[in-house]
């Protein structure tokens, strides 16, 4: 599978990473050979085979209903940018 | 309304499916053990998990699952044994994760069936599509000033279920019986507090357009509508909006609008370079969720008495008629109380009283029947009143309205103010021959042919005994005596 500029700028743009237009052409070359070194794997019959969805033979963990974390505002809010009475402030995300 | 729009060239359809947003009763978070809990301090309920700090694993909530296979029994709908946690991409700031954690191609609910009320006393079956099991974003709050946003992560990970119908659905009204009737059986299973005020069950509604026999037509989504008014409103308006696109030659663009209940109108919510590709793939620090067949079924056992089972009940045991019984079952505090009011009674006197009276009486208060002055025994003692004669139906209106004013028993009402119905026809048939004695024109008259005047006799009769004598006594009475 073959990844064009326009692909390259859309993933970028979905990721919010800022790719610079002289990076494209060679951004585009090395994720279609990624993509294609991967794609060797299609020629594995697998047809038979249920998916692995995990290396450990385990079944999902569950968690008894409750309360155990939380009260824990100032770390939580650490690292944040701003903050003001007790809300993270970020810059206006509506027009 | 009905289920067409009349448009300037001809009828049109409306075609309207609902994804309704349920938050989950449990104590902690669905995959951090961060309290749910609402209105508290910004951020004081939040876990490294839930604010998406680096290293942190989620653990799945055991009660949230329990909740969701509930609540697709209770929906009548096939439990999926294996369902898988996928991560849906985008980027906001009350969602740190980047991702929320939900179920994309694996839910944990399939294919079921709510069947709806109409206030014909008619049902209708709503198809259900799926189930499934995902977190919650945090608050984003844009007007505490005008150049930022104020984010709260409190919300942030608690768990919803997002209960997604078939296109069945085809006018306002049945859109909003269907969003009451998946309300009252939430609330029936406690899986989901309904409470739309606070935002725990909130609606996305899709609404396309058709001449009626073709096609679907493409749809609009109108997100977050937050109560059954605004969700029929909402409909009616966008229906409107599309037929006259259509009927002016243009087409419709699938797009997510706003419904802004101020106004009354839907709007475009986002630019469309904003689409959204969500990237879904499975979540690797969760492993796929395997139900025990057998946890399933004892769920299945010890589900209570849903809201349709209960109506047919009140149907065949109380003789009441369908709509009725719908009305009295759907808050099932009201259909307990109900319940109480009628055991032992006659059933279709009870809901009278119920729904007429008290419904009446504490509408106009703003209580719900939790809170109602009158006790259901206490209004079962007023019927008990009724029947054994001690007061007319009449009578008992007045000691009712005492009873709300000041939560006392009708029997201390009834002999206190001296209501106690005359029976005795010793004294009936005293103030019947006053009557007649001092009317002796009319009675001349009634004598002549004119049987329309005994009603005038009735009334003085109860009139000279403040309404205290018993009716059928009265009649029985002035018949004799009337004949002369």
């Amino acid at each position: 599978m073959a990844i064009d500029r326009a692909t390259v700028l859309k993933i970028a743009r979905l990721a919010r990473i800022e790719v610079r237009p002289e990076e494209c052409d060679h951004l585009a070359k090395e994720i279609s050979g990624i993509l294609a070194w991967v794609e060797q794997l299609g020629e594995v019959d697998t047809r038979n085979v249920e998916p692995m969805t995990s290396v450990v033979a385990m079944e999902l963990p569950r968690r008894a209903d409750e309360v155990t974390d939380g009260n824990i505002r100032d770390a939580i809010l650490a690292n944040a940018p701003e903050v003001e009475g007790g809300f993270f402030v970020v810059p206006k995300v509506v027009e | 309304m009905s289920a067409i729009v009349e448009g300037r060239t001809g009828p049109f359809e409306m075609v309207i499916g609902l994804e309704v947003h349920a938050q989950v009763i449990s104590k902690a978070k669905l995959f951090s053990g961060a309290s749910t809990a609402f209105g508290a301090e910004p951020n004081t309920q939040v876990s490294f998990i839930d604010a998406g700090m680096p290293g942190m694993l989620p653990v799945i909530n055991g009660l949230c699952v329990e909740q969701a296979v509930k609540t697709g029994l209770a929906l009548n709908a096939q439990i999926n044994l294996v369902s898988v946690f996928d991560r849906k991409n985008y980027f906001y700031p009350d969602l740190p994760l980047g991702y929320q954690i939900s179920q994309f191609t694996k839910p944990i609910v399939g294919k079921g069936i709510v069947t709806i009320d109409l206030p014909d006393g008619s049902t209708k079956d709503i198809g259900i599509t799926r189930l499934h099991l995902e977190m919650d974003a945090g608050k984003s709050i844009h007007d505490i000033r005008p150049d930022a946003t104020h984010v709260d992560l409190n919300r942030a990970g608690v768990a919803l279920m997002e209960i997604v119908s078939e296109p069945d659905i085809r006018t306002p009204e049945e859109a909003g019986a269907y969003v009451k009737k998946l309300r009252s059986l939430l609330r029936y299973i406690d899986t989901c507090d309904g409470n739309m005020d606070e935002g725990s069950m909130r609606c996305d509604v899709n609404v396309s357009v058709r001449r009626p026999g073709e096609g679907f037509g493409t749809r609009c989504e109108i997100k977050n509508v937050n109560s059954v008014r605004f969700v029929m409103r909402a409909i009616e308006y966008e229906a409107a909006r599309q037929v006259g696109i259509i009927e002016a030659g243009g087409t419709i663009d699938q797009e997510t609008r706003l419904f802004d209940s101020q106004k009354g109108e839907t709007r475009p919510m986002r630019s469309k370079e904003e689409a959204h590709d969500y990237r879904y793939f499975p979540d690797p620090d969760l492993l796929p969720l395997r139900l025990d067949p057998a946890w399933v079924a004892r769920i299945k056992a010890a589900l209570p008495e849903l809201p349709d089972a209960r109506k047919e009940r009140f149907v065949r045991d109380f003789g009441l008629s369908p709509y009725d019984a719908s009305v009295l079952v759907a808050e099932k505090e009201n259909a307990a109380f109900f319940e109480t009011v009628a055991k032992g009674r006659d059933g279709k006197m009870a809901a009278n009283w119920v729904m007429t009276e008290l419904f009446g009486a504490l509408n106009k208060k703003g209580l719900d029947v939790t809170r109602s002055p009158v006790k259901a025994e206490a209004l079962g003692g007023l019927i008990d009143r009724i029947k054994d004669n001690t007061i007319s139906g009449r009578i008992a209106k007045e000691v009712f309205e005492i009873m709300v004013e000041t939560g006392r028993d009708a029997d201390a009402i009834i002999e206190e103010k001296g209501l106690r119905q005359v029976t005795d026809t010793g004294a009936i048939e005293a103030e019947v021959d006053k009557v007649i004695a001092a009317n002796a024109d009319k009675v001349a008259q009634i004598r002549a042919g004119k049987e329309a005047l005994k009603g005038w006799f009735v009334g003085q009769v109860m009139k000279a005994t403040q309404g205290k004598a018993n009716p059928a006594a009265v009649n029985q009475i002035l018949d004799k005596k009337l004949k002369g």
